[in-house]
Formats: C-alpha cells, sequence, structure tokens
C-alpha cells in the first residue's frame, strides 16, 4: 500500500472520530439554549450542523477558485481535479446548510423560505456553481474544459460578496416580512454552547479535508481510466 | 497604445459593419424587447393596482434578455465562418479583440434600449426617463457587456453554445440587476440621488472588477 493511500485512511479515520465526537458535542453536551421558546429548543440544535455546513462549503469554493487560478498558471492537470473536486464538495456542503436552514426556519420563523441575504445568497451560489458544471459537462476536450471552467470558476466565486451585498442593502431598505433572520448566527451562545460550536465547527473543516483528499484521489483515478480508454480506443 | 486602440477600434468597427449591412441581432433583440414588454403587460394588467410600479423590473428584466440574445451571437458567426482563426492568427493583443467585442455587443444593448425607453414610455403612459436613469442603465449594461462577451466566448466553445450562456450569466449579474432595479425604483420615487450612490458604486466596482477580471483572462478563453 502506498504511503498517500495509508494517509488517506488515516485521515478517514480521524473525520470518523472528529464527527462523533461532534455528534456528542451538539446533541448531549451542548445545554438548551435558553433564550429560544422551549418548544423549540431542540431544533435549536440544527446549529451545529447548519453553520459548519455552510463554512464548509465557503471553504469549498475558495478552494476551488484558488485552483482555478492556479490552472490558469500552471496549466497542470491537478489543479483542474482540485477545482472540480472542491466545487462539488462546495455544492454538496451548500445543499446541506440550506435544507438545514430551512428546517430552521420552519420552527423558528414559521415558514420554510424568507428572503433573508444568506439563504437567498446560498440559492444562488448554488445556482452558479451548478452552471459550473453543466459548463464542464458540455466540453468535451478534457484540455479545453478544465481551462474554460477555472474562467468561470474565478468569475462565478468573485460575484458571490457582490451577490450578498446587493441582497443585504436590497433588504435593509425593504423591511422584511419576518424579523431577526439578520440575527441567524448570533443566538448568544453560552461559554458551554460556544466550545460545541467550535468543536462541530472543526470537526466539518475535517470532514471537508477527508472528503477532498478521497475526491482528489478519485480524480486521479478518473484522470487515468480516462488516459487507458484513449490507448485503447475505447 | 495607439496600436492597441486601433486594434480595438478595427475589431468594433468590424462587428458594427456586420449588423449594418445584416441587422440580425438588432432586430431579433428589438422584436424580444418589444414581445417581453407586451408580456408584462398582460401579466401584470390585472393584478397590479398602478401598472407603472413595474417599470422598474419590467425595463430591467426586458433589456437582460433581450441584451442575452445579443451577446450570445458575439462569437458564434465568428465560430460558424471559421474567422475567429484569423482573428486569432493576427500578431495583436488578443485583450484588444474582447474590448472591440465588448464595445459592439455594448452598442447592440445600447441601441435596443434607446429604441425601447421611448416605447415604454408610450405603452405605460409615464415619462420616467431622467439623466441619472441613463447614466445608470449604461454602468449597468457596461458590465453586462464586459462579462456577457467573455461568456457568449465560454459558451461557444461547448456543445451547447447559446443555450448555455444564460444559465453562466445570470446568476452572476444578480448584483447589477438588483442594483439597477432598486436605483430605478428610487428615480421614479423621487429619492435622494445621494440614498441612489451605493447602487451606483455598486454597478462601478462591479464593471471595474469584471473588465479587469476579463482582460486578464480573456487570452485562456481563445486561447486553441
Amino acid at each position: 500500500m502506498s504511503l498517500s493511500r495509508r494517509l488517506l485512511q488515516i485521515l478517514n479515520f480521524v473525520a470518523l472520530i472528529a464527527m462523533l465526537i461532534a455528534l456528542y458535542m451538539a446533541l448531549i453536551q451542548a445545554p438548551d439554549a435558553i433564550n429560544v421558546d422551549p418548544s423549540i429548543r431542540p431544533a435549536q440544535r440544527i446549529i451545529y450542523f447548519h453553520v459548519p455546513s455552510a463554512w464548509s462549503s465557503m471553504l469549498a469554493f475558495f478552494v476551488a477558485f484558488v485552483a482555478s487560478i492556479l490552472y490558469l498558471v500552471t496549466k497542470h492537470v491537478r489543479w483542474d481535479i482540485w477545482a472540480r473536486s472542491a466545487a462539488e464538495l462546495g455544492i454538496a456542503f451548500t445543499v446541506a446548510a440550506i435544507i438545514s436552514g430551512s428546517l430552521w426556519a420552519k420552527p423558528a420563523w414559521n415558514t420554510y423560505w424568507t428572503w433573508d441575504p444568506r439563504l437567498t445568497t446560498y440559492t444562488i451560489v448554488l445556482l452558479l456553481y451548478i452552471a459550473y458544471f453543466m459548463l464542464r459537462g458540455a466540453i468535451d476536450e478534457p484540455s479545453r474544459r478544465a481551462r474554460l471552467a477555472a474562467v468561470y470558476g474565478i468569475f462565478a466565486f468573485l460575484s458571490v460578496p457582490l451577490t450578498f451585498m446587493s441582497i443585504r442593502w436590497w433588504n435593509t431598505i425593504h423591511p422584511v416580512i419576518v424579523d431577526a433572520p439578520e440575527n441567524t448566527s448570533k443566538f448568544g451562545l453560552s461559554p458551554n454552547m460556544l466550545t460545541a460550536f467550535m468543536v462541530t465547527n472543526a470537526a466539518f473543516v475535517i470532514l471537508f479535508v477527508t472528503l477532498l483528499a478521497n475526491r482528489i484521489s478519485l480524480g486521479w483515478a478518473e484522470e487515468r481510466m480516462d488516459a487507458l480508454k484513449e490507448r485503447l480506443n475505447f | 497604445m495607439k496600436r492597441y486602440l486601433s486594434v480595438v477600434w478595427a475589431v468594433l468597427w468590424k462587428d458594427l459593419r456586420i449588423e449594418l449591412r445584416s441587422k440580425d441581432i438588432f432586430t431579433s433583440m428589438a422584436v424580444f424587447a418589444v414581445l417581453a414588454v407586451m408580456i408584462f403587460n398582460f401579466a401584470f394588467e390585472l393584478r397590479v393596482p398602478d401598472k407603472t410600479v413595474v417599470i422598474p423590473g419590467v425595463l430591467w428584466v426586458t433589456i437582460t434578455f433581450s441584451g442575452v440574445l445579443g451577446l450570445g451571437r458575439a462569437f458564434i458567426s465568428e465560430k460558424d465562418r471559421g474567422s475567429i482563426a484569423g482573428l486569432l492568427l493576427a500578431p495583436v493583443d488578443r485583450s484588444a479583440i474582447y474590448f472591440g467585442k465588448m464595445l459592439a455587443s455594448l452598442i447592440f444593448i445600447l441601441v435596443v434600449e434607446a429604441f425601447l425607453l421611448p416605447l415604454m414610455v408610450i405603452f405605460f403612459n409615464t415619462n420616467f426617463i431622467s439623466l441619472p436613469l441613463i447614466l445608470l442603465l449604461f454602468l449597468g449594461t457596461l458590465g453586462f457587456a464586459a462579462v456577457g462577451t467573455i461568456f457568449s466566448g465560454l459558451a461557444v466553445n461547448t456543445r451547447t453554445r447559446e443555450i448555455l450562456l444564460p444559465v453562466l450569466l445570470f446568476p452572476v449579474m444578480l448584483p447589477v440587476l438588483m442594483a439597477g432595479i432598486r436605483a430605478t425604483i428610487g428615480f421614479m420615487e423621487g429619492d435622494a440621488l445621494a440614498d441612489m450612490m451605493k447602487w451606483f458604486n455598486l454597478i462601478i466596482f462591479f464593471d471595474i472588477l469584471y473588465i479587469v477580471v476579463a482582460y486578464l483572462t480573456f487570452d485562456y478563453v481563445v486561447e486553441e
């Protein structure tokens, strides 16, 4: 077994442990949030899943952005694999963040959907990266696909802060129907809750790194497969 | 610098002359814009108490949708006729080709706007045209053409071609669209210009950012 394969296995194991700890912290160690209505206190624990998912997705898109730049500079296939792997994971974490956010919005604000800046921005981000993969899917030649996807990856990532700002400004002029969504991440976490919050965030970063490492090694396998197919005229 | 500008001008003039002879792009954009305004009119007529309140949305959405029609053509005709190879073989800085194409698209959309605005004034029976609005439209269209031209270059290299362009373009253009609609509402309601400044700043920042990024990345888009 090669060294990188072994490292990957260690990483997988570490991620498993980290996620188990995160589960324990989120469900058992963290106290109930006393500042929310007792009936929705169990639901409030979704914060330990929701916020880390959102952070991991942004980290993933940032990795995809940097890898896209590096691809254009170096033209090394490695960075294309990095970019597409990270973007894919970003989509997965974004979907997790949007769904868990909706599930929290229902008990907290009595609606699955609000046009809150964060929620709306995340949905646009999802569409951006779906478009990224549609672009990739519509180009057959690998090097052209990698090059054009990298250009789009740069444009897409840069638009995210602008989208967020514009939606936030839009809402500040227009009163939002549901108040408080601005404070979604300021739950007034008590020290115990903060520990759980930080641990779950760290666990999700480890999970992201592990998934990324696995996805990248899968990406290399795909490349080798394509090269073999080419050779065999398959 | 002078040589660079003359290349930009040559590409721009070439595209304008093709358009002046065929009028393909302008005709389809303009007819589409009229159709869109008609459809919006029917969509809102019975449900909205005062039709003038939907003018900002109708204006910007119509421009975006008809603009994407024209942008889609920016590289397709070059590709189909094989003239893109000639353009790229020319011993010039390729970003000059981008700026020529971008200015051509900008002019096409601005001409459609010049045609659309008076039409909407008649259809909605409200004179909402003002100097700040024209400036706003210009800045918004500049960003639209800047991003649209480079994405048109991306889309032309794909199997689905212009079908893909709106999917790529609209999520990136959202800040401009929102700022444009919001500032237009402000003008129509007579809000102070100072309140509108942040929307202008947002669009100006968008324009500068994406023109620079397009300048940096265009070489990679057309590289063969």
